[in-house]
């Protein structure tokens, strides 16, 4: 079990209830209803499938099925500035695998997993649709274009001193 | 009417009508094909066919791929051919990719022997395994009742299809994907930290050893073995049924005096039957129903109705998971494994003068769930559990045949007494329908205070999932419910939460069939008319017998003369009855 014990309060289990309603709550509405919570909380901690299973009228063993099939969702919770490096083909052949290796170097982490304080998680992703300025990496909404390993701590400064 | 559509299969011509599948249409031809993930319960409404194994691949005339027949529709003019040597060469290189990544431990594997991924490789003469790499590997997964080996599962989702569709406990479910995808509780917990009910109903339809009961006939060879211990067995009723499968005899022969035999020989000290108990069960529950029905019609808004029974455990962990709020609904009564264990112990254990931690109590049982409700820590007095081991139909069976026991040859016994003596009315626990009318005869007669001429109230009885019925109690109509299957349990359950459940009593068991077809019985491997007639061999015990109504059991009258006093008193409750426990998970943090 990958997720961190959380608990719920009252007004998270009253957000994944209005979210479920906005699908009928119903069962084959699912997969959009987890698109939905995880964009709320960022994640999808096992509390969360619970209440969304219980709302919509399936076993937490079926989202839980659900959850750990499709890759884009997560039961751990991403940093606070989520970087996503694109490698898809244009992005690949431009570099962008010695693009990521920088950000695991620096920030001493997988993909797919968070820094200890939280700030940063790395993930891939697949063509963002900005092959011009490929290889493209994203930090939360923001894209940076023409990224070279080089450039790496620039960005991860950007966000080290932030708050 | 449907349009009709002809096609061929091995040359020979067929008319199916429209939507059938290549399988089921060779079905009607006799002609077989291998199936492993497939499987079709005709009588529960589902048929399984994720088209997942391919085993059941066949060649079609024009396409260039095999199509698996399980999954493929006919279409008109189609030609089917199921063993040329194309076929037969794929199917086997399907079989050599599936055992590619199977532990190869056939020889200890507790379901050597009736393992259908076994069978179909030695059918299809696999001698060596071609492909070598790496193994899926997964923890094991050890509960009360129920053992986990995923190594050993295909992926033929047959436990999932149980689990969800038919039980609707949504214990497991396939996750992860590719090489990864194993079939699990939510968030990998093991079973004990799921709402699994211990049914064993995705024992029952598992093809491989990937799901198997916990085995405790060791245990039990160690008490017999132990010459401090009085070892007392109990035996179930739909067993009698059943245990005759094991060794080749028809579905639905009734080995009661074999059985009893067998028991002794293997060395017990006393046989006695679970069907005492179920009489006991029905004074209690039946004297619990006719109070609260009392109540009811005297007015009394307080009252909860319906009463539902309790003996059967997977149904007791399903509301405890699923219906908490519902907990004071059920008739407090234990099951007549727990009743038999608490008077096996207290009453008998005092009679012959044994110590209560000298006295090993072993039931036999034709479920899985029971090995989960004998741990309960409310059925043990300082440590020491009411019920020491609980063994199914086919562990008994195994025990038969280590100690080599020719069980056709054996003459017919008869139980020890007083715990041995039992009437009609409790044999037909075994069966859907069979509690509440048990309960039944008893409740007319007390209710009444008339003798019942006819014991058999046909209108209880049946296979449908859900049933009703009412039976007249001289002007007072009682409104029956019966449900069996989770599933079918769990519509009930929701006409009673939104309050518009009608019935007075409902009875319910977890089980497909009620316990004949329970997670313990021999496999059925999908052929439900073996239910049929094991439940046709209960209700002919019950008609063969001398005392048809519980009340009438003359054990069970000196039982309350010299011990219990009055159903439903002070010693009943102690000893006979239990609460429930809200185990529904809550992570709000309030």
């Amino acid at each position: 079990m990958s997720s961190v014990k959380v608990e719920l309060h009252q007004k998270d289990v009253d957000k994944i209830k209005a979210i479920a309603k906005e699908h009928h709550n119903e069962p084959e509405e699912l997969i959009n209803v987890l698109h939905a919570t995880q964009e709320f909380f960022g994640y999808l901690p096992a509390e969360v499938q619970e209440i969304v299973g219980e709302e919509m009228n399936v076993s937490a063993a079926k989202v839980f099925g659900v959850v750990t099939f499709y890759s884009f969702f997560t039961m751990t919770p991403m940093g606070r500035y989520p970087i996503s490096i694109c490698t898809g083909t244009a992005c690949y052949v431009r570099g962008a695998e010695t693009v990521l290796d920088e950000f695991k170097r620096q920030l001493n982490v997988e993909v797919g997993v968070t820094t200890e304080d939280g700030k940063f998680s790395i993930n891939c992703l697949r063509c963002v649709g900005a092959c011009g300025l490929a290889p493209v990496v994203m930090v939360g909404d923001k894209t940076y274009g023409r990224v070279s390993p080089d450039g790496v701590k620039d960005i991860i400064d950007e966000y080290k001193d932030a708050e | 009417m449907q349009e009709k559509i002809k096609v061929t299969i091995n040359k020979k011509p067929i008319e199916v009508e429209q939507g059938t599948t290549i399988y089921k249409a060779a079905k009607e031809l006799n002609i077989h094909i291998p199936v492993l993930c497939y499987m079709n319960l005709k009588d529960m409404g589902i048929e399984h066919n994720p088209g997942g194994c391919r085993m059941c691949i066949v060649e079609v005339e024009g396409a260039r791929n095999l199509p698996p027949s399980c999954v493929t529709k006919c279409t008109d003019g189609m030609e089917i051919r199921t063993n040329t040597p194309r076929v037969l060469n794929a199917r086997k290189t399907v079989m050599e990719l599936i055992l590619s990544d199977h532990p190869f431990d056939c020889l200890i594997c507790a379901k050597s022997g009736t393992c259908d991924l076994q069978k179909m490789a030695q059918d299809l003469g696999i001698r060596e395994i071609p492909y070598q790499g790496e193994q899926s590997t997964y923890r094991e997964d050890t509960s009360p009742a129920i053992i986990r080996e995923i190594d050993k599962c295909i992926n033929c989702r047959r436990c999932e299809t149980m689990c969800n569709d038919i039980q609707t406990v949504g214990a497991l479910s396939g996750i992860y994907r590719g090489f990864e995808a194993v079939v699990a509780p939510a968030f990998e917990q093991n079973l004990e930290h799921s709402p699994c009910t211990y049914c064993g109903q995705c024992v029952a339809v598992c093809p491989t050893g990937a799901l198997t009961e916990v085995d405790q006939t060791n245990s039990v060879l160690g008490a017999l073995a132990d010459p401090r211990k009085t070892v007392v067995v109990q035996t179930a009723p739909a067993v009698r049924a059943a245990l005759g499968e094991e060794f080749g005899m028809k579905a639905g022969t009734l080995v009661t005096g074999k059985m009893t035999s067998a028991l002794r020989e293997l060395g017990f000290d006393y046989v006695f039957d679970t069907d005492f108990a179920a009489d006991l069960t029905i004074m209690e529950e039946g004297t619990e129903l006719l109070d609260r029905l009392g109540k009811h019609l005297k007015g009394d808004k307080d009252v909860k109705l319906p009463i539902l029974t309790s003996c059967c455990p997977g149904w007791v962990s399903f509301f405890e998971h699923h219906f908490p709020e519902m907990k004071d609904i059920p008739s407090t009564a234990r099951s007549p494994q727990q009743m038999f264990g608490a008077i096996a112990k207290n009453y008998f254990a005092e009679k012959i003068k044994v110590k209560r931690e000298d006295m090993v109590v072993v039931s036999v049982m034709p479920c899985v769930a029971k090995k989960y409700e004998r741990s309960r820590k409310e059925f043990s007095v300082n440590g020491d559990p009411d019920v020491n081991y609980s063994i199914t139909t086919r562990e008994l069976a195994h025990l038969i045949k280590q100690a080599n026991i020719d069980f056709h040859t054996l003459d017919d016994q008869d139980f020890d007494q007083p715990l041995g003596e039992s009437t009609g009315a409790s044999v037909i626990f075994g069966t859907t329908g069979g509690v509440i009318e048990a309960a039944t005869r008893t409740a007319y007669e007390l209710h009444t205070g008339k003798k019942l001429d006819k014991v058999d109230f046909k209108q209880l009885r049946g296979m449908e999932g859900i049933r009703e019925a009412t039976v007249d109690m001289d002007g007072t109509q009682v409104r029956i419910g019966i449900a069996h299957g989770l599933g079918h349990a769990r519509q009930l359950l929701e006409d009673i939460k939104k309050g518009k459940s009608q019935f007075h009593a409902i009875e319910i068991m977890a089980c497909p069939g009620g316990c004949i077809g329970g997670g313990g019985q021999p496999l059925h491997h999908g052929n439900s008319q073996i239910l049929i007639d094991r439940q046709k061999a209960l209700y002919k015990e019950d008609a063969g017998k001398a005392i048809r109504k519980s009340h009438e059991n003359p054990f069970i009258q000196t039982l309350y003369k010299e011990y219990l006093g009055e159903p439903c008193g002070e010693r009943s409750h102690e000893l006979l009855h239990t609460h429930y426990f809200d185990r529904k998970k809550r992570w709000i943090k309030k």
